[in-house]
């Protein structure tokens, strides 16, 4: 119990959350990065999987490239970036890596949403006349919406957690509180920097499922 | 000015035999030291997974509580969750084991619970009007009929951590992620390209035997299609 309280000593001081090795610092990188990282993801995964999804086509390939990023470690990607022409632009290989491990929630969860649209209702819209750029928009993508969110609340924390791993590689973010504190041999630090860890991202997690409960619900009825 | 030198290693090359020849010994503690973390920590979450996945399934309330949990201690990232178990363990082997056996309970408890309600009420009521009591019901009938759901669970679970396992290297030990660490610091190509294409090769390798064990215990689903 002593380290907890050792932590909290480190955390209540204000020193250790101005300037640049700050908590204030950290905390901004870290989220600027997942931001950045989820709004890119997005970009690419999304627009591919609704195409796909439309389609009907390229689901094994969508479903399988999921799996394949699991067995990947995402520190080993980090490093190999690092050790690249990529590693020499500062946040380069963080960026890259962290897209890399995002898009294949994003891709696999949209695609399955969309597939999932009740075949008789795709049919329906098409009796109806609408264009297949109308089903997409007025049908398919409102039908397949949770799904769609829950990838990207997926992602969302897959992105928090990768960019903590960012740290061992050099990477900015809050991570590198914890590693700075292994460096200094300070357990109190390693401890402060992971519950502030652990508090980012359950916070990531909550204002997802607060998200979700407050959107309308479309055809739950 | 010296002719470039004709060692892939001095050359620091990312592709390199000589590597493979010279630090043999050192590789191969490094995947002995990863099977046996993510061997340990799959067990283990498997031993604590199994009775947990029962009680949730027995006692429907209990199902929220111990989903919610295992839920939480998935999203904390990985560094988090071994730095938060440091005063515990201290800088040790058991410190990753720990993190890596909190992160597969997810995973495994919500595949096995899910096995476990996909049995249909008439089979259960079909076996208790044969005479057979709770305990023989959960492990002749219910366990066996969830196993291929639990062994999809175990299939991801072991491929995680066998990945996750690699950022053990911040406390030392890491597996092949301890290689990979110090290729880091050293900028030494070959090493960190080794390590990373051994522990993918550990991954696949994991996940194919798991299949084949699965195929092996659950005789049935392959007599239902022929």
């Amino acid at each position: 119990m002593n380290t907890l309280a050792d932590a909290w000593d480190w955390l209540t001081d204000s020193a250790h959350w101005a300037g640049d090795d700050g908590v204030w610092h950290r905390l901004t990188q870290h989220l600027v990065l997942t931001v950045v990282c989820l709004v890119i993801s997005c970009l690419i995964a999304l627009p591919v999987a609704l195409v796909l999804g439309h389609l009907g086509k390229g689901g094994a390939l969508a479903v399988n490239i999921s799996n394949v990023g699991r067995a990947i470690p995402t520190f080993a990607v980090l490093v190999l970036l690092l050790l690249t022409p990529i590693g020499k632009w500062g946040e380069g290989p963080t960026v890259v890596a962290l897209v890399l491990f995002a898009v294949p929630p994003l891709l696999t969860n949209a695609y399955v949403g969309m597939r999932e649209v009740d075949r008789d209702v795709v049919r329906a819209s098409r009796g109806m006349g609408m264009t297949g750029r109308q089903m997409l928009w007025r049908v398919e993508v409102p039908l397949a919406m949770p799904m769609i969110l829950n990838g990207v609340r997926i992602a969302a924390v897959q992105l928090v957690a990768t960019a903590t791993i960012a740290a061992l590689a050099g990477g900015g973010g809050l991570g590198r509180i914890i590693t700075a504190g292994f460096n200094l041999a300070s357990t109190p630090q390693v401890v402060a920097g992971a519950i502030l860890v652990a508090v980012f991202a359950l916070l990531v997690e909550a204002v997802f499922e607060v998200a979700e409960r407050l959107a309308p619900k479309r055809g739950a009825r | 000015m010296t002719a470039p030198p004709d060692d892939c290693l001095a050359r620091n090359e990312w592709i390199c035999g000589e590597y493979l020849s010279t630090r043999r010994d050192i590789l191969l503690d490094a995947v002995g030291q990863h099977l046996q973390l993510t061997a340990l920590s799959v067990l283990i979450g498997l031993a604590l997974a199994v009775p947990l996945a029962v009680l949730a399934r027995r006692w429907g309330w209990a199902a929220g509580p111990v989903l919610a949990v295992t839920t939480i201690l998935y999203t904390i990232p990985s560094l988090a969750m071994f730095s938060l178990l440091l005063p515990v363990y201290g800088l040790s082997e058991a410190l990753v084991v720990a993190g890596l056996v909190l992160y597969s309970l997810t995973l495994l408890v919500r595949n096995i619970l899910a096995g476990l309600r996909a049995v249909p009420e008439e089979t259960r009521q079909a076996a208790r009007g044969m005479g057979y009591g709770p305990i023989r019901l959960l492990l002749t009938v219910e366990l066996p009929l969830a196993l291929p759901a639990a062994m999809a669970g175990l299939r991801i679970a072991t491929v995680s951590a066998v990945s996750l396992a690699t950022v053990g290297a911040i406390v030392g030990f890491g597996g092949l992620g301890n290689l990979i660490y110090s290729g880091m610091n050293t900028f030494f190509k070959a090493q960190v390209l080794t390590a990373s294409v051994l522990c993918v090769v550990i991954a696949v390798a994991a996940d194919l035997l798991l299949l084949g064990v699965q195929w092996l215990i659950t005789p049935w689903t392959r007599a239902a299609r022929a």
